[in-house]
């Protein structure tokens, strides 16, 4: 048997976890030379519950929100060992440990210009507490803590742009990616470390469980939320967007309709009608349609 | 070599011959002039550590104990707001077992804001794993930073520890200073080496999750290692007294003239030093009182405590904090080291002085004495303002 | 006293979560694979190996029986089938 020896099985996400493929893509492109500091969340508890760990990197984790402050000191502690050029450092937590309660520590890492890779696993949810909302979940998701019902038709606010308040920062790489699209991680991963200063990755993560669809349906939920413009891909360097996927849009619908969480949409038209708007939205600000 | 010197400076120059690696610093006073006077030595190239400028005292704790996990000698500095915004950051600190070394200017609680002292904040986080030694003065404030540093460091402790002086009194005060040389430092303080680090020739994972099976004997490990500590402090002390001369003896309590003292007041920090002289004066008159003072609040030497004072008929507990609808913290260890034992106090009564910065004068602490009877008091507030409270609270 | 809970990787074997599945397992029909690696790539365990056509396999004590091998398969040389009267 050959297995990853940098994040191994054993650990203990629920199947068909698209964090921990993604998890799994992230180090494995980084290679060996890494340590990671993890915020709490799913990640850190499937992967390290003692005494195991499916780390085969040096990793720690300290709290919810601090995986950006806790690299930056290890980084700083690398330079002054003089190991930093040959040390690749992470951080990485989920969305609401990056982009809620831990986005002081990340914009702080990001400002001071700290020689890390960040790395968002974005499901959308606090799922590790049971699918409650975060700043990063979509508009009318239903969660445990934005229920639609009669007065409801689930989360009221859109998704948070964490990238671009990162780009906004000033900082060389900023990429988005999905699971759905495994060796476009691997690729930025492998991009991102080769550029020296902050870099922030997120990267789209079902969650069969709190997004509910079929463990096996995975790629193809991650992928539609790409290919309808809910969830571009896209690289900026040095703050100039260099690259984004080209897609040929679908209608939301489609992506709506094959996860139980916008179940509630269906009938909805004029619901269905505002979140098409962010797709084309997004379509239009990141020129995603494909040229015929 | 002598100096005269402000408190905050010679913290800043002793911090210096500890060579940390990795340095956090986020403004909040009373600390601000240790960092400031750190940054000024890195910029000059005369101290080679990393200096990170933060975006919060909760990442300036994270930053330490990410250094400290990559294995490196760190070093940062708070106060006060800053102390207990970074509390979770100090509670993972120790149950991680980081021999993070750093310094509390104390200094009050908001609401309201104030930014004076008192020692609430440091007394606030006496659960958290720390080993908690508090300074009289800045010679003490300044030894007592490689003292901390050897303790934490000892391969028998792997503990955090927080050097707490007196904010304004003793960071902003000026005193002549014995600023120990580097090679003595070196001596007593040797380059730090860690017991296990984030490194990629050896990996590791710290910080897992223990579930009930394993949670417990965590926290055990930390109450007995703080129980140990208790005997390695007077160790340290005596190297320290041999490389340096000063004299700490066991490191846990002072005891001025408590020897044939009818009544003693226990104290902590700077205080300390008004009420030696307030003693000194009653000595004069006959009076036969005395002072036990309090250096290592946690581990707290109860044995100690009981052995120096069981014969003392009454003792008064002077808390600069409060630990509002019970018992001053303080006052409450005291009674604890006395509870159930044959010989003991007649008379434990509790004050309450100086929070906020309300000065404590010569008089306030001949009023504890005069209040000091033979009936028990329990936060017995001093140097309250009457027409205040009539006034302002209809009292 | 002094014991922080650390792990080094080696002396973790990890759960066995094998035993999680219940509905189905993926059966690898070694028929018409072209070693795109697609199935080790994405699997969340990192539990399946290999290298040549037809060759590629899983290792049942840890898979989930999640099937996005299956789905992935470019040429649906994986199926999932009941979990109950399944060779090891």
């Amino acid at each position: 048997m050959e297995n990853s020896p940098l994040f191994k099985h054993g650990h203990t996400a629920c199947a068909g976890c698209g964090q921990a493929i993604a998890a799994r893509l992230v180090i494995e492109a980084a290679g060996p030379n890494t340590i990671i500091a993890n915020n709490t969340g799913c990640l850190e508890v499937f992967s390290t519950k003692y005494p195991e760990t499916a780390w085969g990197v040096p990793w720690i984790h300290s709290l919810f929100e601090n995986s950006a402050a806790v690299a930056s000191g290890i980084e700083a502690a690398l330079i002054y060992l003089g190991k930093k050029e040959t040390t690749n450092v992470i951080a990485q937590g989920g969305d609401g440990s990056t982009g809620d309660i831990g986005l002081q520590a990340l914009s702080g890492m990001l400002e001071r210009g700290h020689d890390i890779l960040y790395v968002c696993y974005d499901n959308e949810a606090y799922m590790n507490t049971g699918v409650q909302r975060s700043g990063l979940t979509p508009f009318d998701t239903n969660t445990t803590t934005s229920p639609s019902g009669a007065r409801s038709s689930g989360n009221i606010r859109p998704k948070k742009p964490v990238p671009e308040i990162c780009n906004a920062h000033g900082i060389p790489y900023v990429a988005t990616a999905s699971a759905g699209y495994p060796q476009d991680i691997t690729r930025k991963v492998k991009k991102a470390i080769s550029i020296k200063g902050p870099k922030y990755i997120q990267i789209h993560v079902p969650c069969p469980l709190g997004w509910r669809h079929e463990t096996n349906q995975m790629l193809p939920v991650a992928k539609l939320a790409v290919e309808t413009g809910l969830y571009p891909l896209f690289e900026y360097e040095n703050g100039v967007l260099a690259n984004r996927r080209q897609i040929v849009p679908k209608p939301v619908e489609e992506y709506l309709k094959s996860q139980g969480r916008f179940k509630h949409l269906l009938n909805n038209p004029e619901e269905i009608k505002k979140i098409q708007e962010i797709a084309d939205s997004n379509i239009k600000k990141y020129n995603l349609k494909a040229e015929a | 070599m002598k100096e005269f010197v402000e408190g905050s400076h010679a913290i800043a120059q002793i911090v210096q011959t500890c060579q940390p690696g990795v340095i956090s610093a986020y403004p909040i006073t009373p600390q601000t002039h240790i960092v400031e006077d750190l940054a000024q030595m890195v910029s000059s190239g005369e101290l080679k550590s990393q200096f990170v400028n933060v975006e919060s005292e909760h990442s300036a704790a994270s930053v330490v104990l990410g250094g400290s996990a990559a294995g490196v000698r760190v070093y940062t500095a708070t106060s006060s707001q800053g102390l207990f915004y970074m509390q979770e950051v100090v509670f993972n600190i120790a149950g991680m077992r980081l021999p993070v070394v750093m310094t509390c200017a104390n200094r009050a609680i908001s609401a309201p804001i104030n930014i004076w002292n008192d020692q609430q904040d440091s007394i606030s986080l006496r659960d958290a794993g720390w080993i908690q030694i508090y300074a009289e003065d800045n010679q003490e404030a300044v030894d007592f930073h490689l003292l901390a540093y050897r303790l934490a460091e000892d391969k028998r402790v792997m503990l955090p520890v927080m050097v707490c002086m007196d904010g304004f009194i003793l960071t902003h005060g000026m005193e002549t200073v014995d600023i120990p040389e580097q090679e003595k430092v070196n001596k007593f303080l040797p380059a730090y080496k860690p017991l296990y680090k984030l490194d990629p020739a050896e990996p590791i994972s710290m910080g897992l999750l223990a579930d009930p099976d394993y949670y417990m004997e965590t926290r055990f490990a930390i109450q007995e290692t703080m129980k140990e500590s208790i005997g390695y402090l007077s160790e340290i002390s005596a190297e320290f007294k041999a490389v340096f001369g000063r004299d700490y003896k066991d490191m846990l309590v002072e005891e001025y003239q408590t020897k044939d003292a009818e009544k003693v007041i226990v104290a902590m920090g700077s205080v300390c030093g008004t009420i030696k002289e307030a003693v000194d004066e009653q000595r004069a008159k006959g009076k036969k009182v005395g002072l036990l003072r309090i250096i290592s609040f946690r581990p707290f030497p109860y044995a100690r405590i009981y052995e120096a004072l069981k014969h003392v008929p009454r003792i008064a507990v002077l808390d600069k904090a409060v630990s509002l609808g019970a018992y001053a913290p303080i006052a409450v260890e005291m009674k604890a080291a006395f509870y159930g034992k044959k010989n003991s106090p007649k008379v434990i009564s509790s004050f309450v002085a100086g929070l906020g910065g309300r000065d404590i004068t010569l008089e306030s602490v001949e009023e504890i004495f005069r209040r000091l009877t033979a009936k028990e008091v329990n936060s017995d507030f001093i140097d309250l303002k009457p027409e205040l409270l009539k006034e302002e609270y209809g009292k | 006293m002094f014991g922080p809970l650390t792990v080094k990787p080696l002396e973790s074997k990890g759960d066995k979560t094998g035993s999680w599945r219940t509905q189905v397992r993926p059966y690898y029909l070694h028929k018409d694979c072209i070693a795109c690696k697609m199935c080790l790539l994405i699997c969340p365990e990192g539990c399946v190996s290999g290298k040549e056509k037809n060759a590629f396999s899983v290792d049942y004590t840890f898979c989930k029986g999640c099937g996005v091998c299956a789905d992935i398969c470019p040429k649906k040389d994986i199926v999932m089938k009941p979990e109950e009267g399944e060779q090891k």
